[in-house]
């Protein structure tokens, strides 16, 4: 029988521990995957003990305390703090968020800390987006509409507008693509929730003249019909978007058209 | 030392930022046919355009008679007359264009009942000359920046702009007084890029987080700003800070301006509206600084609310929940996460926060950097957009909504600006290799810093110093402990100490290298305070009480090198661009 074996660097070794220096009565234990792209060792596991007593109440905060007062080294992306921006997506419990929004209190024994599943590690927390950021670019995220010159606005009814609503709101962080099996079985060709959620709300709007050709270029069998209605998607999204819902509607668009 | 591989690239033009106006530029230049790069420590739509909320100002007149000379007086009566007329009237004439391009970009609207583009009211914007309210602000729900910067990007991604994202830029590479052209390092594979354009197009955006407390993202560090310091040029009017009146207590994420637009408003222990007292006809919906003012004598005064009475209530519990739903879903979700608030049944508990850096780089309307050498002069192949620089359109108080509109208008004529001046594919001038290693020197003395303090306690030290001595009400004896202590942390730098020494998303350095950019800010904007013996808008000396248009209808400018400072002054603008508009002379300033 064929015997399959991880390659050598991706087994997770155990790493540091920091023991708390503060004396704090109120501890928690956070695991952090570590890996370091210019040291060529193995990645690993570190363990911090946080005083929570001195401590917000967003696994971000828990991060932002482990990198100003701990070890500065630990790398992760963050801006806006508040749900917005998307950068600080990540696997958190084993399940994908916000860390800005996502409170410690809801994690019960130790916090363990991942990258988004599935794609390829550029350092500790920070996973490679760009093939994500190339399939939305593919999906022509702009309005295609023949008279642009005009003097007024295009009118569009409140209900065309409320059309958009879940799905504009979309934040980019690629929590519901990289929670999908059928997306990391198939990340290269199939598009993913994240980015049919956008093709669907440019298909949507009613001010769009190309809603057949957008429709023809995602009905794909990799593209499109890789998603499984799994539903890890809507699941995971921080948002509360339907990207799963978004990509029946496409399906039903195309069974009917 | 430089022993970094450095990459060189050439460009008619570079613009670093990729937020609002970045983009906004980047998609104009592209259009124009120069090759353009655009360069960004984040993917642009990370930028921080994404947190605007509430909406983007514009005469359209969708929801009522409107005229931009209106919306010009009232951003001359928001500045307190510390505004450029000449660019504000451009900025207000050319609004209404802007909005319906980025319509036309995709931008989802909240729209109206025939169809148009929805607009509701907002502070400090007026009919017909300071009669009444007007609803100008126009809004994609309570998520217009997000809306905006997402449709950009999509422009952008339309006309193949070229990215070079996560590359965080270190110097201005500049000869005999011009620029030409930027240095950055690739967090992605650590190598370093050498950027030659004919115009370098600064738009990273405002410096909040000099404060302990502010709506800014953590990334809001101003780093153009210290670039243009480092290169010897000045910053203008950086005294005056924005504190919006409503972030979330405690947390300090914003809630917009568009909750008292809809109808909410302020309340005190006593459960007094207490606005009323303050601004008798816009109540609520005055200018930010008067609002923010008003909370933080209310508090001062003890009626602040909460245990530590030191916060006041926002309520917009008596509106229809279906209209929380349809205008303001956003700040429903902030206060539920952040203040773990119902919206629909209790109020949300907020405080003055640090929000918008009226100062900046100076510019002329047409985004061109300016510099003082005698007289006004500019910086050839150096331009200024967005919150980055100070053009100066919102004087010393920036009205809400007046950012977005910024963005876009001045974006759109830096890239108008530079079609211009740049023949595409102009062959570029060689540079000594002497300002690629000054700026490596730096680069790499702060990586293999060895010291004892590090950068989170400097950073720390730097925004309670910011919060304390420099916030809604200043003195003499506050800023001149100010102008003392900020100066510490910059000195603790030579002690410092960064612990990871590697080059691929190196985050602790890259955090230094954002330190090193605030603390320069931190000692301008401190040390242009306490110069400043006015109160005017978003700077009110409680030792000054009064505006001083004798001495001070001026810009001031500040250079700084080090921990040493120099401070000048020069005149505000007193005509208008064109015949369109008379030139509105100070007036007393009640809302």
């Amino acid at each position: 029988m064929v015997q399959i074996s991880l390659p050598q660097n991706s087994r997770v070794q155990k790493g540091k521990y920091y023991k708390d220096k503060t004396g704090s009565k109120n501890l928690r234990k956070v695991n952090i995957y570590r890996w370091d792209p210019s040291n060529g060792e193995n990645p690993r596991i570190d363990t911090y003990e946080v005083d929570m007593d001195n401590c917000p109440s967003k696994v971000l905060d828990l991060l932002n305390k482990i990198k100003n007062e701990i070890d500065p080294s630990i790398a992760y992306r963050r801006s806006c703090a508040h749900g917005v921006c998307g950068s600080c997506a990540m696997n958190m419990d084993g399940k994908n968020g916000l860390a800005c929004t996502k409170p410690h209190s809801e994690i019960k024994g130790d916090i363990n800390i991942y990258p988004l599943p599935h794609l390829k590690v550029q350092k500790d927390l920070i996973g490679d987006l760009s093939t994500l950021y190339k399939q939305y670019a593919s999906v022509e995220p702009w309005l295609k509409n023949s008279n642009t010159k005009r003097e007024k606005e295009n009118f569009q009814s409140k209900e065309d507008r409320a059309k958009l609503d879940g799905l504009y709101e979309c934040i980019m962080c690629a929590c519901c693509s990289t929670s999908c099996p059928s997306y990391w079985w198939n990340g290269e060709k199939y598009l993913g929730p994240a980015v049919l959620l956008q093709a669907y709300r440019w298909i949507i709007d009613s001010r769009d003249e190309e809603r057949k050709e957008r429709l023809k270029k995602v009905a794909d069998e990799l593209k499109l019909y890789r998603c499984h209605t799994i539903m890890n998607c809507t699941n995971a999204c921080p948002k509360g978007l339907n990207p799963a819902k978004a990509i029946a509607s496409i399906k039903k668009m195309l069974a009917t058209s | 030392m430089s022993s970094y591989k450095i990459i060189d690239h050439e460009y008619d033009v570079v613009v670093l930022g990729a937020g609002g106006s970045g983009l906004r530029a980047a998609v104009g230049l592209s259009e124009a046919g120069l090759k353009t790069a655009c360069v960004s420590k984040v993917f642009p739509t990370r930028s921080h355009t994404s947190a605007a909320q509430g909406g983007i100002s514009a005469a359209l007149g969708n929801m009522g008679e409107d005229d931009w000379r209106w919306h010009m007086y009232d951003t001359v009566k928001g500045a307190d007359w510390l505004g450029d007329q000449d660019c504000i009237e451009y900025l207000c004439k050319e609004a209404p264009k802007a909005v319906l391009e980025l319509e036309q970009y995709g931008v989802p609207f909240s729209r109206t009942e025939e169809g148009k583009i929805y607009q509701r009211p907002f502070g400090g914007m007026t009919k017909n000359y300071g009669n009444g309210t007007v609803q100008r602000t126009c809004a994609a729900a309570d998520r217009t920046g997000h809306a905006i910067l997402h449709t950009l990007y999509g422009q952008a991604l339309k006309h193949n702009t070229e990215f070079f994202i996560e590359y965080f830029a270190l110097d201005l590479l500049m000869k005999d007084g011009e620029c030409k052209g930027l240095i950055a390092w690739n967090l992605n594979d650590g190598t370093i890029h050498r950027f030659r354009s004919h115009i370098t197009i600064i738009a990273t955006g405002g410096y909040g987080k000099v404060y302990y407390s502010a709506t800014s993202a953590h990334t809001c560090t101003g780093d153009g700003n210290a670039m243009v310091l480092r290169a010897g040029l000045p910053l203008q009017d950086m005294e005056f800070v924005q504190f919006h009146p409503t972030g979330i207590y405690g947390h300090g994420t914003l809630i917009s301006e568009g909750v008292r637009g809809e109808g909410g408003y302020l309340v005190n222990s006593k459960g007094e509206r207490f606005m009323e007292r303050y601004a008798p006809k816009a109540k609520d919906l005055a200018s930010r600084d008067v609002v923010s003012r008003s909370i933080a004598v209310e508090i001062n005064e003890g009626r602040g609310v909460g245990n530590e009475k030191d916060h006041v209530h926002l309520h917009l519990d008596h509106l229809d929940p279906n209209v929380i739903e349809e205008r303001l879903p956003g700040i429903s979700e902030s206060s539920r996460l952040f203040a773990n608030v119902d919206v629909t049944k209790e109020p949300i508990p907020v405080v003055p926060t640090v929000h918008y850096n009226m100062g900046g780089i100076p510019t002329n309307y047409k985004a061109e950097v300016l510099t003082l050498n005698g007289s006004t002069k500019t910086v050839p192949g150096l331009m200024a957009i967005g919150e980055a620089a100070c053009v100066s359109v919102h004087g010393a108080n920036r009205l809400g909504s007046n950012s977005l509109i910024d963005l876009v208008v001045f974006g759109r004529a830096a890239a108008k600006r530079a079609a211009e001046l740049v023949k595409p594919g102009t062959p570029h001038e060689e540079i000594s290799q002497s300002e690629t290693d000054k700026c490596l020197d730096r680069f790499d003395k702060l990586r293999n810093a060895d010291g004892t303090n590090s950068t989170a306690e400097l950073r720390l030290s730097m925004q309670k110093t910011m919060q304390s001595k420099c916030a809604v009400f200043r003195t003499e004896k506050t800023l001149k402990e100010g102008v003392n202590e900020i100066r510490k942390p910059y000195d603790g730098m030579d002690d410092l100490s960064v612990k990871d020494k590697s080059l691929i998303f190196n985050t602790d350095l890259v955090e230094t290298l954002e330190f090193d950019n605030l603390i320069r800010q931190a000692i301008t904007t401190m040390d242009s305070a306490y110069h400043r013996k006015e109160s005017r808008g978003a700077h009110a000396r409680e030792d000054f009480p009064k505006r001083n248009d004798e001495k001070y209808m001026q810009h001031t400018l500040s250079w700084c090198n080090g921990t040493k400072t120099k401070i000048d002054y020069r005149p505000v603008h007193r005509a208008t661009l064109t015949n369109d508009v008379q030139y509105f002379p100070p007036q007393e300033r009640i809302y």
